[in-house]
């Protein structure tokens, strides 16, 4: 009973803040808007005994938050949301097109016959995770760990100001760098 | 408390994160989102491990893929933006066309 409570509290305030994200003139409450209703979703994965991948959805949504505010004040024209203004387009479409697929979703669900619980959740699942990435999902966390160090050198190569091709031209075999800036590699 | 209400929760989630994806023309705000969507789809994963198969952690590895899919999302969005914003000085997806071609 109480666990029905906490679900339904947790889930209307998720649905809730969600919502008021697109609501807010201002970025900043957007921003911490979003952050209410992830870190419900956090919630709700504890509830469901999940309690390892809960905290890490609750730790890394407050940091991801937190950066996500400093490129809002960087980057959005009205951030605190002293001047109201619009930055929406097609807005009837979306609404309908998101009540489609909500509807198709929800009748899915609603008129599949899911499948009968088989087993018991482990005593540890927080063990039961890693013993399966450390075998057989292995090759899982290694894509994994792929993907994110592309991920690093992706960024720094898109987020750094001059490339290679700054220095050297269309033709990188050219000699010496034509590199406005002293000291080369950019610097 | 049983499944259906969780996957209702998750679809509540996805739909409204679809919504701000196509509606926001801010490249940040289109990656709030996503975001959202993301988090529909790890509150769905995560009860179906628990009210179908929690004999496997299969259910688990799916949430942390999508919690690795957001942290990454969200890291290459932010240096898109970066990129975008020195070559170009834009912020919102409309004056963005250029990289249809």
């Amino acid at each position: 009973m109480s666990e029905d409570i906490v679900f339904w509290v947790l889930a209307v305030i998720a649905v809730a803040a969600g919502v008021m994200v697109f609501r807010f003139d201002s970025m900043a409450r957007a921003t911490y808007a979003l952050l209410l209703s992830l870190l419900c979703v956090g919630g709700e994965v504890l509830l469901l005994g999940l309690d390892y991948l809960g905290v890490v959805i609750v730790l890394m949504m407050t940091i991801e938050m937190a950066i996500m505010a400093v490129f809002m004040v960087m980057y959005m024209m009205n951030p605190a949301g002293l001047m109201p203004m619009s930055m929406l387009h097609n807005t009837k479409g979306a609404a309908v097109l998101c009540a489609l697929v909500f509807a198709a979703l929800a009748t899915g669900i609603l008129l599949v016959r899911w499948p009968a619980r088989r087993g018991r959740p482990p005593t540890d699942p927080t063990m039961a995770l890693g013993m399966s990435l450390m075998g057989p999902q292995m090759l899982t966390m290694v894509t994994l760990g792929m993907a994110l160090f592309a991920t690093i050198v992706s960024t720094v190569v898109l987020a750094t100001r001059r490339g290679r091709y700054d220095r050297f031209g269309d033709d990188l075999r050219s000699r010496p760098a034509d590199d406005p800036v002293r000291g080369g590699g950019g610097r | 408390m049983n499944l259906d209400p969780m996957l209702l929760l998750a679809a509540a989630l996805f739909s409204i994160g679809l919504f701000g994806a196509l509606t926001q023309q801010s490249i940040v705000m289109l990656m709030m989102g996503l975001e959202l969507m993301l988090g529909g789809i790890i509150v769905a994963a995560a009860a179906i491990w628990h009210y179908i198969t929690p004999d496997t952690a299969e259910g688990q590895v799916l949430v942390v893929l999508a919690v690795t899919v957001m942290a990454v999302e969200m890291a290459v969005g932010f240096a898109v933006v970066t990129a975008l914003f020195r070559a170009r000085e834009v912020d919102v997806t409309d004056l963005a066309t250029e990289l249809r071609q």
